[in-house]
């Protein structure tokens, strides 16, 4: 692990709209350098997807973009950053995905010409290894297409590079499903980083020769999928927060191999990767509402330097189109947040407080997020000596800090939720934090699920 | 056979497992469900108790009062109880209540509710064929030329996948103008379920198992 001690070690120190090592973009966005920026995030209503339908879809896209920058200037927004997550049509046949880039591009341009508004776009292909199962991390025939559309599509104009990556996630849906922690920490410490090393060392290259940002990575499909089912009932809440921390440890690498952030809205482990990295961070919250229920609304916002509405479809609602609707939403929020920045250290300290306070007691999803928190879970990742060892520290501490707040009354857990602190506890102290002993132990356990040379093994 | 019931309900599998920690060193769904058709009671009767173990953790998690895991023990525990009742149903002694086809249609591959699904509409005595997720028509429509009484049931989780479900249903529907499809998955409603011609759709588990059996009957 390339980070032993923390770049931020003050709550303080993590407030939304600074990092420390801010990113300046093409057109002069300065992410993390003093300001919140609005990141919209938006996808096509119901479609088919292909080249003949491909003049429908740019015009959509082409829409999009100018409409949410035509209100952006209208309230005076300093500036935009536009996520186009490609849907699956658009990264397996690269050339659409390039296409769409270059006509989202050219309005930004001609509007930073013209109007000198600042707007960037990051490109967030698919990845679509998942579609072998189990998948073929190093060799599948999908990587070309990837590959293509983050070398093609960056030069048309996405300039951020970012992926939902997978690897690891064969095995981390069952261990959701079963609660076993073990499994979890094996998919995301052990397959999940060794994906993200191969992935990412390609991505920061691809950046460096086109001189485009290596943005980040975020564990939606692990994290985000354990929360989801958080919310539905299906798993225990304790679980989902503690497989929230573990993701950490994997997203991290994509930092380590020389991505600079800003990491995806989506990843929730965000707050931690600034603690020890210093890199800004994009995050989601109540405006994501629109894509999925979180119990992280507020608290999401504590830390943020582009504050993110995750997907929102094309769609007419009674004011607008969906995506300038949620421009709206996303830049009043910032303007907000900017101007608490505005007014001093201490006004900025209480919104910060504010935003933590009022989720951190109803969920211990949002409570491992409250800064102090965030800097104590960090803490124990840096003193890890591997990526499994990181793993487990933190998600002890993250259990520790669960059951003290229940047992001083400072956080809401129901009755069956309690149980769930020693079974989880119990088995986190039973991996074995040497890597060989942990692959030996789980190979039979996962004979079939998942190709060993795939992770390197 | 309320003690087999409880082992199902349960998640005991068998004497050796470990869950739940209440039960250890008992004999489990495996044990239990020998010794019943050993002393000779009737395949049907040790099918309702395993029905009746699932229809109770069923309702338990449809009420929030247990988690996945604990269904998927019952369904564990069920299925190495259904190892005993394979004679009787290879020889037709025992039926199932038909045989339910379930896919994440193609383009998605999302597959815990379609997992979930399919195992509660298992535990709810129907033989499952999952064929998995990113499923193209043809699959689906070589699978019901296998068993033609299937009913089918398809998941998506995407609303740019939900044209792809309005795709399979018509493709199906061609082949098979009166098979029944039921439809799931996030962004569905009722109302999308009548426009693509589906025969129901449900929004959780059990609604399906309750939709399934209504179209049987």
């Amino acid at each position: 692990m390339k980070y032993d001690k923390l770049a931020i070690n003050t709550p303080e120190g993590l407030m939304f709209g600074n990092a420390l090592y801010p990113v300046i973009t093409r057109r002069g966005l300065v992410i993390g350098g003093g300001s919140v920026i609005p990141e919209l995030n938006f996808t096509l209503p119901t479609i088919s997807i292909n080249t003949q339908t491909l003049p429908v879809i740019g015009e959509h896209y082409r829409s999009i973009i100018s409409d949410a920058i035509e209100h952006a200037r209208h309230m005076h927004a300093p500036g935009v950053i536009f996520e186009f997550e490609t849907l699956l049509e658009m990264t397996q046949t690269p050339a659409i995905g390039i296409e769409l880039v270059k006509i989202m591009n050219e309005v930004c341009e001609d509007n930073y010409q013209k109007h000198g508004f600042k707007s960037e776009i990051r490109l967030t292909p698919n990845d679509l290894r998942e579609f072998d199962r189990p998948p073929l991390c190093r060799s599948s025939s999908y990587l070309e297409a990837m590959w293509e559309l983050f070398d093609k599509g960056s030069l048309a104009g996405g300039d951020l590079l970012s992926i939902e990556s997978t690897g690891g996630k064969e095995i981390h849906d069952d261990a959701l499903m079963m609660c076993d922690i073990k499994a979890s920490v094996f998919a995301l410490s052990v397959l999940g980083v060794r994906d993200m090393k191969m992935l990412w060392s390609n991505i920061v290259a691809i950046a460096k020769k086109n001189n485009k940002i290596a943005a980040g990575d975020t564990a939606c499909g692990f994290g985000n999928t354990a929360m989801v089912l958080a919310e539905k009932g299906y798993i225990p809440k304790i679980f989902a927060a503690i497989v929230r921390i573990i993701t950490v440890v994997r997203t991290l690498v994509a930092i380590e191999e020389g991505a600079v952030g800003p990491d995806k809205d989506c990843g929730y482990e965000g707050p931690f990767l600034k603690a020890i990295t210093g890199t800004p961070i994009s995050m989601e919250g109540k405006t994501s509402a629109c894509a999925h229920f979180s119990p992280l609304g507020n608290i999401a916002a504590c830390c943020a330097d582009l504050w993110s509405n995750e997907s929102v479809q094309n769609i007419k609602l009674l004011s607008g189109m969906a995506p300038t609707v949620y421009l709206e939403q996303l830049e009043y929020d910032a303007r907000l947040m900017n101007q608490a920045l505005k007014s001093g250290k201490a006004t900025a300290l209480m919104l910060q407080q504010l935003f933590a306070d009022s989720d951190k007691s109803l969920d211990p999803q949002a409570i491992i997020l409250a800064p102090e928190n965030v800097i104590a879970i960090s803490e124990e990742i840096v003193k890890g000596e591997n990526y499994i060892d990181a793993s487990v520290r933190a998600a002890l501490k993250g259990l520790d800090i669960i059951e003290n707040a229940y047992r001083s009354g400072q956080l809401l857990l129901p009755e069956m939720e309690i149980v769930w602190i020693d079974i989880l506890r119990q088995a986190l102290t039973e991996i074995p934090t040497d890597e060989s002993r942990f692959v030996e132990e789980m190979l039979p356990l996962l004979e079939g699920k998942f190709i060993p040379k795939e992770y390197g093994l | 056979m309320q003690k087999l019931a409880e082992c199902v309900e349960l998640g005991k599998i068998n004497k050796t497992s470990p869950f739940p920690p209440q039960m250890k060193g008992q004999n489990g769904a495996d044990e239990l469900t020998k010794e019943a058709l050993e002393t000779g009671l009737s395949a049907d009767q040790v099918l309702a108790a395993l029905v009746e173990g699932m229809g109770i953790i069923g309702d338990k998690f449809s009420a929030g009062k247990v988690y996945v895991p604990n269904m998927l023990m019952a369904a564990k525990a069920m299925s190495a109880a259904m190892m005993h009742l394979k004679p009787y149903f290879s020889s037709g002694e025992v039926k199932r209540k038909g045989i339910f086809v379930i896919g994440t249609v193609f383009g998605d591959l999302h597959d815990i509710g379609k997992n979930l699904v399919a195992m509660t509409v298992e535990g709810a005595g129907w033989e499952v064929i999952d064929l998995g997720a990113d499923v193209k028509s043809d699959k689906f429509i070589e699978t019901i030329e296998k068993h033609p009484d299937c009913v089918v049931g398809l998941s998506a989780l995407l609303t740019t996948t939900m044209g792809n479900m309005e795709t399979v249903v018509k493709e199906i529907k061609a082949k098979y103008p009166d098979k029944a499809i039921i439809v799931g998955g996030a962004p569905l409603t009722q109302e999308f379920s009548d426009k693509i011609g589906a025969s129901g759709y449900s929004s959780n588990p059990q609604g399906a198992v309750k939709l399934i059996n209504t179209l049987v009957e």
